[in-house]
């Protein structure tokens, strides 16, 4: 692992401004529904008033006779048996077939001339139903006699059909009845996390054409197109190679723009017409389309007086939705990392994934860790609170130090990052320990989620004979900026000026593969297989430079930007022109980075890296009202390398401030026939300027300790691990009660206030009002 | 139970296109449109000015922030047919001379992630910046409320406005 050296030309480690960012700042950027589509008809969907129903008749006539409209598809009119298609489970139909699974599931489709015309048509068809016992919380879902969200057929040889549960996870270590002895204190309590939607601001769409050669091609602002090539090829029965994906850059993903939705049926519908269809959806179609699973974590915790937890048990409940999609790798990922990065002797955690008849819920960044560390890191401060030690002093007591096992078994998983300096650091930001106003608290908490935990980055790069350079690298740039990375990493290691550098991504028939761009991955996965390819090519015009000028390959040193001849540094650029001569050309470099799985590991493989963040908040709360004020909020990030600072910092205050929106505000409610009662921006509010703290400070370790290049890790998600638990703490230190339930509104810490003892005495609410 | 959204005739009544000529960033433009399109869908899908973002279409997010006779709004709340005769300015009448000193210290303070909120931010903070050029922090937060950044880019945004607050060049 190399450190970023300090050489001041260098750009890596530099304040690089975004690439495109002049475009998004001039408005000239084009996200999916910017880009004309000469010729295009409009596609508009047919929806019901309730989340669970038997579709009984379909009348499309009124809708068909309409002029201009091309088409109205409902599931009768598609290949049957009705394809589903899915990443671990292929459950989800291209259109509803037979029942409505949730609120806002497609039972029609129209195509026609103009948008106005094919929303105008799909409120015309005619959708006879009978409304279904659906399941729209856990307890109605897990209840004996609960409706099966899927049909055991969905799920043939399950031994689970028969429930709403769709997986589980289980993991333990150590010996939990001689634990169970050791303890001083035993902190019992349930929480709650709430489904909540990502709200990206370009709720985005899909346009599909049929190709000339029987294909077909589909835009679609997607964080993994490649994933979305496989699943469209498949539908449509054509080769890879007839199945061109174009992905736009996502105008935020924040992981709901990674799986396929309404692609299929777009391409299936492109056929039929043989048209351009293009989709745009609304924020409200978004609402319909992506969430976080909600949570709740029965945890019981084991502590000695002097603060060490010496066990922790854990079940945790996901309501994940109607479908699969990656929910069932959120449960299991996030609740690996149940226990926290901590050193506990004996751990129990039993996961669900839950069906309901709601939005399938998908990935959303943290990925199922925000949920299980709320509860650790609530209960860690529930039990250092009865016994008088401090939120700062109970992790210090229990965090693990570098190279410790924080997971055990026979897959342990050890920190591998000097996770100390960071909760330290917070603490000194925030001025832990200093005298404190009245109605005003501190938290502390940290949290951890795994990286990948196997994946493939190819990547191209082509040095030309001018000096410039191009490079093909399949991450999707949704606000990450990754492209920025890239050309920073090709101005170092090819000596090539930043403004003579392109980054080519976002179209499968022109760039290698990439897995797909999740899990903070890409700086190390991408980022290693860009630097690979440049090592190739300085390889490369090293060999034709020794076979141009006769010189000895070996006797030509080559470092970044640079070949050595004769002692002497030469630019890279100029050497690669000298070596091609008068016949130009250019050089190709090939990347590659691979990270396989495990077998038998229960994540499938160790994960690549972790991220790690520490939070410390300090609040004022309102005493008449409940509301809360954030006075501070620092977030120190575990980062190995800053490879761009300006954009660790705009990732690291994101992740944050989002962090916000699940801990004070946001949540999706559901009405008896699980309609969303809060669908759209007017009833479901996110964190705005306002909403930030009256002091943020986003702070950084660099250990240079991680895999990527230069030592660099992912850090796009940490600083949202563990806002929850930092506020948390932070209002139960100021009012005197803890709350078990979030959002924390200023409603629920109100009534909470009202019934806290007079005394300082610690004790649990439970917020009456089910959530 | 069956449900039955709408009565095809009368939706296809309100389709019915009316001529309006308004001015867009000193050009004047004619076109037809129908009564119930919004400002917002007028620029975007009749004058391809597309700059101007649509994400809730409920005047909440500040995406499709212009300036309509100088006054800043929301162009979804705003119907095409308002528009007629007035005078709209957009992210890319703002930006036709080259990115203004604002735009440049939003680059230049890492306040641009997915950019899809940036042009109706700019606008705002340019509506700010001329009513108070020394805005500080908090009248700027204040000011801005209105406009929804889920990158959550707030504090860049906040840095860069003040840092143009610093250093404000007039601007036509």
């Amino acid at each position: 692992m190399t450190a970023v050296d300090a050489r001041p030309d260098r750009a890596v480690g530099g304040p690089v401004v975004r690439d495109g960012g002049a475009d998004r700042v001039a408005g000239t950027q084009r996200y999916l529904s910017d880009i004309p589509f000469v010729d295009a008809a409009h596609v508009a969907f047919t929806t019901i008033p309730v989340g669970c129903a038997e579709i009984t008749a379909i009348d499309t006539a009124a809708a068909a006779a309409l002029p201009g409209v091309l088409t109205v598809v409902t599931a009768s009119d598609l290949p049957q048996p009705m394809k589903r298609f899915g990443i671990s489970h292929k459950d989800r139909p291209v259109l509803a077939s037979g029942t409505v699974n949730f609120h806002g599931e497609p039972v029609a489709a129209v195509v026609a001339e103009s948008a106005d015309l094919a929303r105008a048509a799909a409120d015309v068809v005619v959708v006879e139903y009978r409304e279904l016992p659906g399941v729209y919380d856990l307890d109605a879902a897990l209840a004996a006699d609960a409706h099966l969200v899927q049909d055991p057929s969905v799920r043939p040889g399950d031994a689970l059909n028969a429930t709403n549960v769709l997986e589980t996870a289980d993991y333990a270590w150590g010996e939990m009845d001689a634990a169970e002895g050791q303890a001083d204190l035993v902190v019992e309590n349930t929480y709650t996390f709430p489904m909540v939607t990502h709200f990206p601001i370009e709720p985005g769409g899909v346009v599909a054409s049929p190709g000339d050669d029987g294909g077909v091609e589909v835009h679609s602002p997607v964080q993994h197109p490649y994933l979305l090539q496989r699943i469209v090829a498949d539908i449509v029965g054509q080769p890879l190679a007839r199945v061109r994906i174009v992905a736009p850059d996502p105008g935020g993903g924040f992981g709901g723009k990674q799986t396929p939705r309404y692609e299929p049926l777009l391409a299936l519908l492109a056929l039929r017409t043989k048209r351009t269809c293009r989709l745009v959806l609304s924020l409200e179609e978004t609402f319909q389309l992506m969430r976080r699973s909600g949570c709740r974590i029965a945890a019981r915790t084991g502590f000695r007086s002097t603060g060490e937890v010496v066990f922790h048990q854990m079940a945790a409940d996901f309501v994940i939705g109607a479908y699969a999609d990656v929910a069932p790798r959120v449960m299991t990922k996030g609740s690996y990392v149940g226990a926290g990065p901590y050193r506990i002797p004996a751990v129990q955690v039993n996961a669900r994934a839950v069906l309901t008849n709601t939005t399938p819920s998908c990935a959303f960044r943290g990925f199922g860790a925000p949920q299980v560390a709320w509860a650790t890191e609530s209960q860690l401060d529930a039990g250092g609170r009865a016994l008088g030690v401090d939120s700062l002093d109970m992790r210090r007591r229990n965090l693990v130090q570098a190279g410790e096992p924080f997971i055990r078994g026979d897959h342990e998983a050890r920190a591998d990052g000097q996770w100390h300096q960071s909760l330290e650091r917070a603490a000194e930001l925030i001025g832990w320990g200093e005298p404190i106003g009245p109605n005003r608290g501190r938290g502390v908490a940290v949290g951890i989620k795994p990286g990948a935990t196997s994946g493939l980055s190819q990547s191209l790069v082509r040095l030309l004979y001018d000096g410039s350079a191009i490079a093909y690298a399949g991450t999707s740039d949704m606000g990450q900026g990754a492209r920025t990375l890239w050309k920073q990493i090709l101005a170092d290691e090819l000596g090539v000026d930043l403004d003579k550098i392109t980054i080519v991504s976002g179209d499968t028939d022109a760039v290698p593969f990439d897995l797909q761009t999740s899990a903070s991955r890409s700086t190390v996965f991408m980022g290693s297989a860009v630097l690979d390819a440049c090592r190739d090519i300085r390889a490369r015009v090293r060999d034709l430079y020794a076979e141009a000028t006769g010189a000895d390959a070996v006797d030509l040193d080559h470092a970044p930007g640079v070949i050595v001849v004769g002692g002497t540094e030469m630019p890279l650029v100029d050497a690669a022109q000298a070596a091609l001569g008068s016949l130009r050309g250019e050089f190709v470099g090939q990347g590659t980075c691979r990270l396989r799985g495990v077998s038998g590991h229960p994540l499938g493989g160790d994960a690549a890296f972790y991220e790690f963040n520490c939070t410390a908040i300090e609040v004022e709360i309102d005493p008449e009202t409940g509301e809360v004020l954030l006075a501070t909020h620092v977030t120190v990030g575990d980062v190995g390398t800053e490879l761009n600072p300006l954009q660790v910092v705009s990732q690291d205050e994101g992740a944050a401030i989002m962090g916000l929106g699940h801990t004070l505000m946001e949540q999706v409610l559901h009405d008896e026939h699980g309609r969303i009662r809060n669908l759209g921006a007017l009833d479901y509010r996110i964190p705005t300027f306002n909403d930030v703290a009256l002091q943020m400070v986003s702070d950084s370790v660099e250990n240079h300790d991680g895999p990527g290049p230069y030592g660099s890790k992912g850090i796009s998600e940490g600083a949202l691990l563990c806002t929850a638990g930092a506020v948390g703490a932070a209002v139960t230190n100021a009012i005197g009660v803890q709350i078990v339930e979030l959002p924390l509104t200023a409603e629920r810490i109100w009534t909470a206030m009202q019934d806290a003892p007079a005394s300082a005495s610690w004790s649990s609410s439970s917020d009456p009002e089910p959530s | 139970m069956s449900q039955r959204n709408g009565d095809s005739s009368t939706m296809l009544d309100q389709l019915a296109p009316v001529e309006v000529a308004v001015t867009v960033n000193g050009v004047d433009h004619t076109t037809a449109i129908p009564p119930h399109r919004t400002l917002l869908d007028t620029l975007r899908d009749d004058l391809g000015l597309t700059g101007t973002k649509k994400c809730c279409a409920d005047g909440e997010c500040g995406a499709c922030t212009v300036f309509l006779d100088g006054t800043l709004v929301n162009s979804c709340l705003v119907l095409g047919l308002e528009a007629a005769g007035h005078d709209v300015t957009t992210i890319e009448g703002l930006s036709m001379d080259g990115l203004t000193a604002l735009q440049e210290e939003f680059l230049a303070a890492g306040a641009v992630q997915c950019g899809v909120c940036i042009p109706g931010q700019v606008m705002a903070a340019e509506d700010l910046l001329r009513a108070n050029p020394a805005a500080d922090a908090t009248e700027i937060r204040e000011a801005m409320s209105g406009n929804l950044c889920r990158c959550a880019g707030y504090e860049r945004i906040v840095a860069a406005i003040q840092a143009a607050a610093g250093q404000r060049v007039e601007i036509r």
